[in-house]
């Protein structure tokens, strides 16, 4: 039997080396739904610079408002523009169809973006932007060629003069919280409110924002997950002295 | 309490039952882990109709409102994100179990007479269980759940003169629409597992009128004291009741770390495009079943020719229909004298192991998109697949085997 198994993995190990590989290389980006400052950030950006294009349909204000630890009353003031009451969901007035002849397809709502493309796609695509005049809107996306959304975040990025270099991996300095990541753009063709820094900063705390939407409920599963296996693990040693106790008398 | 057991034991033989089933229900004492898998099953079934209920009261059976009550049943519904991933984890889970347990039978020949009918319920249950999964995968309504209906359905298409009829009727429209996402979430919520539970039922019931094979392979029933009671067999319970606690406990643990850590498994046991809507406008670039279902696609699209002037699609679905159907006849395909892997001959060793390696390496490769290499070696597994089971009435007859024991060895 033993021969048998090592057999079988001897036989699959090239198998595994076969699912490496990928298409376009991105920035590495790990979301951490326990950092409430950058989500709370990331909330502000979203509801600031998407939210009149893009619903976050399936998702309600005040699930957002309690797990970001933001007072009900703060939220409503300045995280909510529209008349929605607190407990609706995230919806926004744009019409659908009209928004298709606008800009060639609807704004997609994003409240599972972060898990349909994955968050190192999402922050790419946020710092991807780049000056095309060949494109209707005047620009481009390095990660999403012919992107029929325009540059949103301009005024506080600028806009890339070239096609930025994606792929480089941002890492998190562990003590400041602060994104080390090389500026992917060499030479602006306008200047925005935030240096390279700072502006990789906020992209990562918009995407931190978006997959925390798409999982909620990803730190709380996680806690209880800890009790839930120690709970198992303490099981399994009463079920082993049970049956070892019962086994006693089989020869 | 033993007056309330008399008075329904003489309405009702309950204490027969119990016997019958379980208290002296004498199963061979050399049970190894691989025995785990079949009150596992049980276990995972469970789960499914206990979390699938659940699910059901919070689900909106319709093309509009599907997509958006599974995100309800995530976000806004009290435990919601609990009960669907334990169901969706459960639903692959099942898949495991389910395929160790038919790996055990052909281990040790559980199959073998006079078990055939053990077997093929079991087959059976393998493709009520498929026919359940493949259902149940539309109703999330994300656009693999769409597109991997519609290519499925689609299969039925291929076969000559009634296909196109055929894949009309199973959609009830002409393309996958809420009429078939209402039809499939009926079959799926009642239909199948009225049909599955009757289908374990019968499993079981088989299984105790002819008793427990072994890792041995043999017959304890042979080997009685002076009370008829086997001498190597111990009552099911308490000894084999305590002893799956323990499968269940390190089941339990690796399910509980999918389920809390990993209930996507890297895309394996939730695609990642069935967080978007479906869109009968837009096809996905990459359409792969799920996980448990590849082996046979992959087999689909290794048949590229065309025969006898029919598609070489349908050709495929004849091959991955046949790979299936060839599993039932399996009991008279093995003309070995003995039943267990350990008293065979190296050729029904060798011949398993292969069988087995091809199996995984066709379930990858029906998970990642075709090229020309990929194709052809898919081509040569299903052909191996095959093999094992056309070859097997010659080297299980023709090899030599070990003398079996008198007695079970531990």
């Amino acid at each position: 039997m033993r021969k048998l198994i090592f057999g079988l993995v001897l036989v699959l190990l090239p198998a595994v080396g076969l699912a490496a590989g990928g298409a376009v290389t991105l920035d590495t980006m790990n979301p951490d739904h326990t950092n409430k400052a950058s989500l709370q950030r990331g909330a502000a950006l979203f509801t600031n610079y998407c939210m009149g294009c893009h619903s976050m349909e399936y998702a309600r204000y005040k699930r957002v408002a309690e797990d970001l630890e933001i007072p009900a009353e703060l939220f409503e003031e300045n995280l909510i523009f529209t008349d929605a009451k607190i407990g609706e969901l995230m919806q926004n007035a744009m019409n659908k169809d009209m928004a298709a002849s606008w800009f060639g397809a609807p704004p997609p709502d994003l409240t599972l973006v972060s898990r349909v493309r994955g968050e190192s796609w999402v922050y790419s695509y946020l710092r991807g932007f780049y000056k095309d005049d060949s494109r209707p809107l005047g620009v481009n996306n390095a990660v999403f060629d012919l992107v029929g959304m325009p540059h949103v975040m301009v005024e506080l990025q600028g806009l890339c003069a070239v096609r930025p270099s994606i792929g480089m991996n941002a890492s998190v300095e562990p003590l400041s919280g602060n994104i080390n990541n090389q500026d992917a753009c060499p030479e602006y063709a306008i200047e925005g409110s935030m240096s390279g820094p700072e502006f990789d900063r906020a992209m990562w705390d918009l995407t931190n924002f978006l997959s925390y939407m798409g999982d909620p409920v990803k730190v709380e599963r996680e806690r209880l997950g800890i009790f839930v296996l120690i709970f198992v693990a303490i099981f399994f040693i009463f079920a082993y002295l049970l049956n070892r106790e019962y086994w006693k008398d089989v020869h | 309490m033993q007056k309330l057991i008399n008075w329904v034991d003489e309405r009702l033989p309950i204490v027969d039952a119990w016997n019958k089933h379980l208290g002296k229900y004498y199963a061979p004492k050399n049970f190894n882990m691989w025995y785990f898998f079949g009150s596992l099953a049980m276990l995972v079934l469970v789960n499914q109709l206990i979390t699938g209920i659940w699910l059901t009261m919070s689900y909106n059976p319709s093309a509009e409102g599907a997509f958006a009550s599974v995100e309800y049943i995530m976000r806004d519904v009290q435990w919601g994100w609990l009960l669907r991933y334990l169901h969706s984890t459960g639903a692959s889970a099942f898949f495991v179990v389910v395929y160790l347990h038919m790996f055990r039978g052909l281990m040790y020949g559980s199959y073998q007479k006079p078990r055939e009918l053990i077997w093929i319920f079991g087959m059976l249950i393998y493709l009520v269980l498929m026919a359940e999964a493949f259902m149940g995968y539309l109703l999330p309504w994300g656009q693999m759940s769409y597109w991997g209906a519609q290519v499925i359905v689609n299969l039925f298409g291929a076969i000559p003169v009634i296909g196109d009829d055929l894949s009309l009727w199973i959609r009830g429209d002409y393309l996958i629409s809420g009429i078939t996402l209402n039809r499939f979430f009926a079959l799926h919520v009642v239909a199948l597992p009225i049909v599955l539970l009757g289908l374990v039922v019968l499993h079981i019931l088989a299984l105790h009128e002819v008793g427990s094979n072994n890792p041995d392979g043999i017959d304890i029933k042979k080997n009685k004291d002076e009370n008829g009671v086997p001498k190597d067999g111990i009552p099911f319970h308490p000894y084999y009741t305590v002893h799956d606690l323990l499968g269940v406990a390190v089941f339990f643990f690796i399910f509980f770390v999918v389920v809390f850590f990993f209930p996507e498994m890297g895309g394996l046991f939730l695609e990642k495009p069935n967080f978007e809507p479906a869109n009968n406008l837009k096809t996905p670039e990459h359409i792969a079943p799920v996980w448990y279902f590849t082996p046979f696609y992959a087999m689909l699209r290794a048949v590229t020719v065309d025969l006898f002037g029919l598609d070489a699609k349908f050709w495929g679905v004849v091959v991955m229909g046949a790979a299936i159907a060839i599993l039932f006849v399996l009991p008279w395909l093995d003309r070995s004298p003995v039943r267990s892997i350990r008293y065979k001959g190296w050729m029904s060793k060798l011949a398993l192991a292969i069988f087995a390696v091809s199996f995984v390496i066709l379930g990858y490769l029906g998970i990642v998109p075709a090229t020309a290499g990929r194709t052809a070696a898919a081509q040569i597994l299903t052909t191996l697949y095959f093999l094992y089971f056309i070859l097997m009435p010659f080297y299980t007859r023709w090899e030599k085997t070990k003398p079996v024991p008198e007695r079970v060895t531990g």
